[in-house]
């Protein structure tokens, strides 16, 4: 409901009142931008939107970042953005792909990672304690049950961005978000 | 990209080229695995490495393709060239063999990929160094993961002391070609875009050394060995591959979904 209600004030907004193009309004409607993947957290969140530019014509400019090179998901929230932006009236989008600063899994939003856990996913500890790249095993927490008696089945997971846990308690396998 | 002259842009379009055949043909090689893995949570990884490669190797043909100032895209490069148009070193085009093969022609890769990724991230070449800060991510936890392997592997069984020694063995004489110098390396060192390779080899030397301590393997002496990758001669086996790969390119041109 919510969302159709945002379509039509897109569209009834648009195109002759271009003011209405803000970059404000621009990140309330990324908001509504999922990840393909873990659909639960959108590209704010997850911290893949780097900038968002509003010309005065009205285009926007976002600029999105790989969270993994070869992620394939990201071909689908570029499609995704562009779909959202222009449904809701905004005249012209573009979608510009950088690389450099490399994504870090710190860019997800404390709200980003709360959500990552509700779903059943534990959230990355903080890279700037890089012990999860040297190799050192960090503590992760279960998501289902809480219990910290956790053990890393597989470096690799379902998706490039996920390692594959069992919890020894309540004995459910979850996913980890791998630390960047 | 700013680009002096001609001979420089066609030394950076085959050094470029040569970054993304190593990882486009590994990866092609690990996506063999898919359905086959020994358990599932490693056929699961092998595609997840293989997606990282993948994806760095369009990255970089993205750009090979841009220096060129042909026109020519990714696709056109992966799928459109012929066997001696590809610079891959011939440690990639191996066959996958049993799971140790394929752990330690990762494992040497990873080795020497990690340090080349940390240094090009210095390139005065601004793109290959966004690329390699990018990758140098997930070459850290790919090395990490063949090094478990591998140590695994020489410190367990004595089956799975025996294969993981015979892979290294039959492997060791592809490693020479990852630290070759030529003409095109040596102008790509000197414009500061490609890093030392010498002080690459000493890195690799040191973490190989390490890790086969702790996995109980015997490092190969050095004798004969491979060459020819770089300069488009490969093994009997890269045709397969390259016929695999592009298929469905050549008997469909033009095809799009």
């Amino acid at each position: 409901m919510k969302r159709n209600f945002r379509i039509m004030q897109g569209l009834t907004s648009a195109p002759d009142d271009l003011a209405m193009i803000t970059k404000h309004r621009i990140l309330e409607l990324l908001d509504y931008v999922k990840d393909p993947e873990i659909p639960v957290i959108n590209v704010l969140e997850l911290g893949v939107v780097r900038s968002v530019e509003v010309e005065e014509s009205g285009k926007a400019i976002i600029t999105i970042t790989p969270t993994y090179t070869g992620c394939p998901a990201m071909d689908v929230m570029a499609a995704d953005i562009k779909k959202e932006l222009l449904e809701a009236g905004v005249p012209e989008v573009e979608v510009k792909l950088t690389l450099s600063p490399a994504w870090t899994t710190d860019w997800i939003t404390d709200e980003g990672k709360r959500k990552l856990k509700e779903y059943g996913i534990a959230p990355p500890e903080k890279s700037a304690d890089i012990r999860a790249l040297k190799g050192v095993q960090p503590v992760v927490q279960c998501p289902q049950c809480g219990s910290k008696n956790t053990v890393m089945l597989s470096l690799f997971g379902s998706t490039a961005c996920k390692a594959l846990w069992k919890c020894q308690d309540c004995l459910e396998p979850f996913d980890q978000f791998k630390c960047l | 990209m700013i680009v002096p002259n001609t001979m420089e842009q066609s030394a950076l379009f085959t050094y470029t080229l040569r970054l993304a055949d190593d990882l486009l043909i590994l990866s092609q090689r690990l996506g063999e695995w898919c359905g086959h893995g020994p358990i599932l949570e490693e056929d699961i990884a092998l595609t997840n490495r293989a997606l990282d490669h993948l994806g760095e190797a369009r990255n970089l043909l993205t750009y090979a393709g841009q220096v060129e100032g042909k026109g020519r895209s990714e696709d056109d490069l992966a799928y459109l060239r012929m066997e001696r148009q590809f610079t891959n070193v011939k440690l990639m085009e191996q066959p996958n063999g049993d799971y140790a093969h394929t752990m330690v022609r990762s494992f040497l890769f990873d080795a020497y990929h990690l340090p080349l990724m940390q240094a090009l991230q210095k390139s005065t070449d601004e793109q290959l160094a966004a690329i390699a800060g990018k990758a140098v991510k997930e070459a850290t936890y790919h090395l990490r993961a063949s090094s478990e392997w591998i140590i695994r592997f020489g410190d367990g069984t004595e089956e799975s002391h025996q294969r993981a020694q015979a892979a290294l063995d039959n492997l060791w004489t592809y490693t020479g070609e990852l630290f070759e110098s030529d003409a095109v390396l040596e102008e790509m060192t000197k414009a500061g875009v490609a890093p030392e390779i010498a002080a690459i080899k000493a890195n690799w030397s040191k973490t190989v050394d390490q890790v086969l301590a702790e996995a109980t393997l015997k490092r190969p002496a050095d004798g004969f060995m491979m060459t020819g990758g770089r300069k488009g001669l490969h093994s009997e086996h890269m045709g397969f591959i390259l016929a695999e790969m592009q298929h469905v390119t050549r008997a469909y041109p033009g095809v799009a979904w």
